[in-house]
């Protein structure tokens, strides 16, 4: 048995625990908003956090969250979520939306970091989230709309 | 010929004639709208809902419900095509639902595909422009005249706004107060389309896609998402090599692993179906396979090339012959001779692909963020010995496609059906690809090469242009080669090369269209993709041999081309053309028409030794009528972004016969740190909407080659672009 807490919710799981948190958390407790698109820590679809620090859940195994608070993009409510959440909206910055949950959990932890990141600091944290629709120019400008907005 | 709707099983669809052949695209009689939903799942209607035709539902509850015949992958069609329907209804904005149309091509047939139904060729908005506004305006009409009953007023003098009906009376009524009554009166065969002065919705930049909101909190639902009681989720095993089969298969250490449910062969491969992916995956990987590969492709891009270049030495089958290339070019002043060539690119989608099938009661359902129902339908049918209306299908998202979920011989939905079958035909079972099969299991972008020899005159006037063009035909392997290839010439080989929009009057286009068994299909903007590329770098050539400014030069060769010469003459000035840069920057331009929209992109790049970065795009698009111009805005920025990595990062390669890539880190796409600052112009137009989701792709990797070549004299011409 691993215990994790998800979004604020216990889960006791009896699941081999090499499984990647990316599975556990899509089909075992049912949170599909994190998505699988690489499985190797190169897309960042699947970005999450653990302990408040973003991670790649296809490369967490399970025994890595064990006892540990994970919070996914159905869970997000911190105040730097919220505005991340409300500029994507404004900026209407999501196509396909597929890679967009790990977009905005990365763009949220960088904003929770660093409250005014500069283009290099985007760049920086950005660029482990692939966007095949190459929304990158509006992710771009809705971290800085939401940064202001915090400001 | 009027059918009320009494109760749900007496609903009766009306089979006229919306299923019309390709072609009749305009003047759509609303008689030929069906006037009432049957129960098809997806698009049904209660009794007291106003539900006139096939696209639209006013419920008592004041919603509209607008059903979209075109998959959602980001380009924006849940958007789209409701703001048509909300146009011509005076709808709110924010009262309009959408929902995915099932699969039924009487119905919603690609009006410019004649009886199929499906998406892709950046026909989505042009084909449903007249169709959805039709739609919309019935429904109006309907509310008007139950309106003016219901106040004992004329029609004529009852006002639409925002989702209200009003009359100088003082009668207010919303539409689901009147939706009841409005489901009772006749529905009409014509009704009056807005003027385009009167558009409200249409053009309005402010907006916001339908879409959004799911998209933002994890609630929106893609094929990979779907949970069903019951659902085995399958992963594949596919051959390493094109043309290789199954020999000989192992499967104890797979069945051993605790969750593993079966093991099945399918004719591309061997499944391994469990509970849930990782189970399956792991399942998969400790099978133990021996392939036959007497028939398998060991060939690798290199050789392929130069069997292209081999190829290239001698005639192809004609595709344009204008005048006398060969002997204008005998006599021409200058000549150059350019060779291009682009390598095999694979989709990456960002949702790898799958495909859930289910048992129904008769026949199956399939779950999909479907780009090609027609097809899957057959080809799921097929598979199952059934008959293609046995095979329901569920609209999802899909994350991304750029044409791939589009395969034109349902290659995934398929294999998803084999599955099915193979595993007892009960249960439902997902079909889940990884990265590295999404990568390695071809249906490329093909491998292209192409030569070009245009000449100049005295005067720096073009007097010839000879592009002979090598590369497979996706018509071919599509089986559509009936429709599409015309003496021995796939037009999606050549479109974009055959019909040069320049003014050459000696003009040869030919064509090799070599068979290879690596699977090759549409990609974003299709053939364009390497014809632009060659087109716009041979052209940039051209001016500079001429000692021509690129855009002068162009906008005088494209005489006769306002649409080409306006989005040129936007993009220039927009991006400062020809005024002063800071040593080691440079612009380069480029224009290109496809999909019935015209692009021109100036891109500005900095060049330190060998390294390079793309600054800034200043694009400018003509797509007829805008209307949704923030969604045109973004699918310029993310088109140019897809063919950006092209022309950056991308390339997958064949080494004996194997893919050398398979998941992100070998094979690159673009990210954040190398997306350029892009600005977008539309240009004004009275003209029916075009395509937007393809036509910014291929512009982007000439004008960077071209803003390369002002920046160091270097011409590049094989993608991705690396300076030597
Ligand atoms: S799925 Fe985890 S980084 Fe791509
Ligand atoms: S929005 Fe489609 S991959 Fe990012």
């Amino acid at each position: 048995m691993v215990k994790i807490t998800v979004n604020g919710r216990e889960h006791a799981l009896d699941l081999d625990p090499e499984t990647p948190l990316l599975w556990v958390i899509r089909e075992h407790i049912g949170l599909t908003g994190t998505k699988y698109g690489c499985g190797i820590a190169q897309c960042g679809a699947c970005t999450v956090f653990l302990n408040g620090a973003a991670v790649r859940a296809c490369s967490t195994p399970l025994s890595a969250a064990a006892g540990g608070s994970i919070l996914t993009i159905e869970g997000l409510e911190s105040a730097q979520g919220r505005a991340i959440q409300a500029a994507w909206a404004e900026l209407d910055v999501v196509q396909c939306g597929f890679c967009q949950s790990g977009q905005i959990m990365s763009a949220t932890a960088l904003l929770t970091q660093n409250p005014s990141p500069t283009d290099a600091d985007i760049d920086a944290a950005m660029s482990g989230n692939i966007c095949r629709c190459a929304t990158y120019a509006r992710i771009r400008s809705a971290i800085k709309q939401a940064a202001a907005a915090l400001a | 010929m009027r059918n009320r709707i009494e109760n749900l099983s007496r609903r009766v669809f009306l089979k006229q004639g919306l299923a019309v052949g390709a072609g009749l695209t305009l003047g759509i009689h609303l008689g030929a709208v069906p006037r009432r939903l049957d129960a098809a799942p997806g698009a049904t209607a209660l009794p007291e809902e106003l539900a006139p035709n096939a696209f639209v539902r006013i419920g008592t509850d004041d919603s509209v419900t607008v059903i979209v015949k075109h998959l959602e992958m980001g380009q924006g069609t849940y958007t789209g095509l409701p703001t048509l329907v909300a146009e011509e209804l005076d709808a709110r904005w924010d009262q309009v639902r959408v929902e995915g149309a099932p699969a039924d091509a009487e119905r919603y047939n690609n009006l410019f595909w004649g009886p199929a139904q499906g998406t892709g060729g950046s026909t989505s908005m042009a084909n449903s422009w007249e169709q959805m506004r039709k739609a919309g305006a019935v429904a109006r009409q309907l509310l008007v005249e139950a309106a003016a009953k219901r106040w004992k007023v004329d029609p004529q003098e009852i006002q639409v706004r925002d989702g209200q009906l009003s009359h100088a009376s003082g009668q207010l009524a919303s539409f689901g107060e009147l939706a009841e009554a409005a489901a009772e009166l006749p529905v009409p065969e014509d009704v009056f389309l807005k003027d385009p002065e009167a558009f409200r919705l249409i053009g309005d930049a402010a907006l916001r896609r339908k879409d959004t909101a799911d998209k933002i909190d994890g609630s929106a639902r893609y094929t990979q998402d779907v949970a069903l009681p019951g659902l085995l989720t399958a992963v594949v095993a596919h051959p390493p090599r094109f043309g290789a089969r199954l020999k000989s298969l192992d499967a104890e250490a797979a069945l051993a692993i605790e969750g593993v449910e079966k093991v099945v062969q399918i004719p591309s491969g061997v499944a391994v179906l469990a509970g849930d992916f990782w189970t399956a995956k792991r399942g998969r990987d400790r099978l133990t396979i021996a392939w036959d590969e007497s028939d398998a492709l060991r060939l690798g891009s290199d050789e392929i090339l130069e069997q292209y270049k081999a190829l290239a030495e001698g005639p192809g089958a004609v595709a344009t012959a204008e005048g006398d290339a060969e002997t204008a070019l005998g006599s021409a002043a200058k000549v150059i001779a350019a060779d291009f060539a682009v390598p095999f690119l694979a989709h990456a989608s960002m949702e790898p692909l799958n495909c859930v099938i289910l048992p129904e009661e008769d026949g199956v359902r399939v779950i999909n963020g479907e780009q090609s129902q027609t097809r899957t339908q057959a080809g799921v049918a097929e598979v199952l010995g059934l008959e293609p209306g046995q095979v329901s299908i569920e609209m999802l998202y899909a994350g991304s496609s750029f044409g791939r979920r589009g395969n034109p011989r349902a290659d995934f939905t398929s294999e998803a059906a084999e599955i099915f079958k193979a595993a007892g035909g009960k249960t439902p079972i997902k079909l889940q690809w990884t990265r590295e099969d999404d990568t390695r299991a071809g249906w490329y972008r093909p491998l292209f090469f192409h030569r070009v020899r245009a000449g100049l005159d005295a005067e720096g006037k073009p007097v010839a242009w000879h592009q002979r063009i090598v590369g497979q035909s996706i018509a071919a392997d599509a089986g559509m080669e009936a429709r599409m290839v015309v003496d021995g010439v796939d037009r999606l080989s050549v479109e974009g090369a055959a019909n040069l929009a320049y003014a050459v009057p000696n003009l040869y286009v030919d064509l090799h269209s070599p068979k290879l068994p690596v699977p090759v299909q549409w990609w974003r903007s299709v053939g364009h993709t390497h014809t632009a590329f060659a087109v716009e770098c041979v052209i940039d050539e051209l001016a500079e041999a001429a000692g021509r400014d690129p855009v002068d030069f162009r906008m005088e060769l494209l005489e006769g081309h306002p649409r080409h010469q306006g989005v040129l003459r936007l993009a220039a000035e927009k991006a400062g053309w020809g005024e002063p840069l800071p040593d080691g920057k440079a612009r380069g331009a480029a224009v290109h028409a496809s999909f019935n929209s015209y692009v021109a992109q100036v891109a500005e790049v900095s060049v330190r030794g060998k390294a390079f970065s793309v600054d800034r795009v200043v694009i400018a698009v003509d797509c007829g009528i805008a209307v949704n111009p923030d969604v045109i805005k973004a699918q310029m920025e993310g088109g140019m972004g897809y063919g950006l990595a092209a022309a950056l990062v991308s390339s997958l390669t064949l080494k004996d016969g194997r893919v050398e890539q398979s998941n992100f880190h070998d094979y690159q796409v673009l990210r954040m740190d190398k997306m350029p600052e892009v600005e977008v112009h539309i240009l004004p137009s009275a003209e029916a909407p075009t395509g937007v989701g393809e036509p910014a792709t291929p512009v982007i990797a000439p004008a960077v080659a071209n803003a390369l070549a002002a920046a160091t004299g270097q011409r590049l011409r094989t993608l991705p672009l690396e300076l030597a």
